[in-house]
């Protein structure tokens, strides 16, 4: 104990006090390295900075623009997909149509044969009807006639009178019945 | 310290180191230029330029290994320091919050470099001068700011304090603004370095006395001087803290001259 109160009553240093020349040369150093940093350091780590920003934002700017193209490219794609969707569906629609008029057609003109078919049927059986009619008039004239004359003993050769009397006698049926 | 003394005088006499330990006398004659401290202050300035100006020269957008090392600590002073705390003015203090962060930083580190071991900031000199040179710093700023009349109106009277507070307010910011903050500044920073060196020599000191003692005090010499070496890591610590320190505390008093009220 006794060395150290010594040791302390050895020196009267107080290290509030500052040396001259250590300010002296704090300050010349200091400014000087501010000098220096300020001139060659700062401007070029700026500059980078400066450089690195507009590297980093000229990047950020071609990413957004590629991905508005895509955007749009997906946009007119899904446009054409509709367009074709639609194009299809009226296509779809338009086919339903004349295929329902041709069937309409078809049947309209099936109809019109089966009509003029039937129509030349009943032509033909009329005809038919009528020479049978007026081929069993002559064959029961002659019959008839035939008859009678037998019958009667009378000659009806005669071609006039005999076709007037057949006439008459027919005529006479017909009025019966 | 009291065992120490005490294990000290059993033996061949151990004397503490003490403030006499930091007042290292001139290396050529009497010449008071040519002490330690000043020789470090000077080879910090060299250490610094030369780092600094190899470190920016070839500055690219895609940095080399030696860029990024120095563009990490310029990015730290003046994106975390200048920027975060000034404003939208920081560029302007960049380079002196630069100048200053790096300046403190590496003549503090010297403190724990190997040969060099001596923080020349524990001599208080050069945080006077650093504490000065922010003072004119700040108050320069808010002149130019605010014009002379506006800035020493603001300070002694401060806007938006009812008129009886000002008995009390107006002593207390002058001073504040022209003696508390430079004061506080230099010894914040010359006393940690100063605090911090006085324990690396007690711890290291010790080891090396106890060892030369008694063998029962070579036993305890390896305890010293192991404490000795994590009080270097914690030394470190304190050194890049206190640089950081002075230099955030400057960005704050020029983001305060330059904003409109105080």
């Amino acid at each position: 104990m006794m060395k150290f109160n010594l040791a302390a009553e050895a020196e009267k240093v107080n290290p509030l006090i500052p040396h001259t020349a250590e300010m002296i040369v704090g300050a010349v150093a200091f400014s000087l390295l501010f000098l220096v940093l300020r001139s060659k350091v700062v401007p070029m780590f700026e500059k980078a900075f400066t450089a690195r920003t507009e590297a980093i934002q000229g990047g950020m700017e071609r990413a957004e623009k590629a991905q508005l193209e895509a955007q749009r490219a997906l946009s007119q794609y899904n446009e054409q997909l509709a367009k074709a969707r639609e194009e299809a569906q009226s296509l779809r629609e338009e086919a339903r149509v004349q295929g329902a008029s041709i069937v309409e057609e078809l049947r309209a003109k099936a109809q019109e044969e089966a009509a003029r078919i039937t129509s030349a049927a009943h032509a033909s059986i009329e005809a038919e009807r009528q020479q049978a009619i007026t081929s069993l008039r002559n064959e029961v004239g002659a019959l008839a006639v035939e008859l009678a004359s037998k019958i009667v003993g009378e000659s009806l050769d005669d071609q006039a009178r005999q076709s007037r009397i057949v006439d008459r006698f027919l005529d006479d049926l017909e009025k019966s019945k | 310290m009291l065992a120490l003394v005490r294990s000290g005088a059993e033996g061949e006499g151990f004397v503490p180191p003490s403030t006499k330990d930091f007042e290292l006398p001139p290396i050529f004659g009497d010449n008071p230029y040519t002490t330690k401290p000043i020789f470090l202050v000077l080879l910090s300035v060299v250490v610094i330029s030369v780092f600094f100006i190899a470190s920016s020269r070839k500055a690219a957008i895609v940095p080399s290994k030696l860029q990024f090392a120095g563009e990490s600590v310029y990015a730290f002073v003046r994106n975390d320091l200048a920027k975060d705390v000034i404003g939208h003015e920081f560029l302007r203090f960049v380079p002196y919050l630069f100048t200053l962060f790096t300046f403190i930083l590496v003549n503090n580190l010297f403190g724990i470099v190997p040969l060099l071991q001596f923080p020349a900031m524990s001599h208080v000199g050069f945080a006077y001068v650093l504490a000065l040179f922010t003072f004119f710093t700040f108050h320069y700023v808010g002149i130019r700011k605010q014009g002379a009349f506006k800035y020493i109106k603001d300070i002694m009277f401060m806007p938006g304090v009812p008129k009886a507070a000002y008995i009390l307010i107006t002593p207390l910011e002058i001073l504040t603004f022209f003696l508390v903050r430079p004061l506080t500044l230099s010894l914040r920073l010359f006393a940690n370095m100063f605090a911090g060196h006085l324990l690396l020599l007690v711890f290291i000191l010790g080891g090396e006395h106890l060892a030369q003692g008694a063998i029962g005090l070579k036993l305890v010499s390896p305890f010293a001087f192991g404490i000795g070496i994590v009080l270097t890591f914690f030394e470190f610590m304190v050194q890049c803290l206190q640089a950081y320190i002075f230099t955030l505390l400057t960005a704050l008093y020029i983001a305060g001259a330059l904003a409109d009220e105080h």
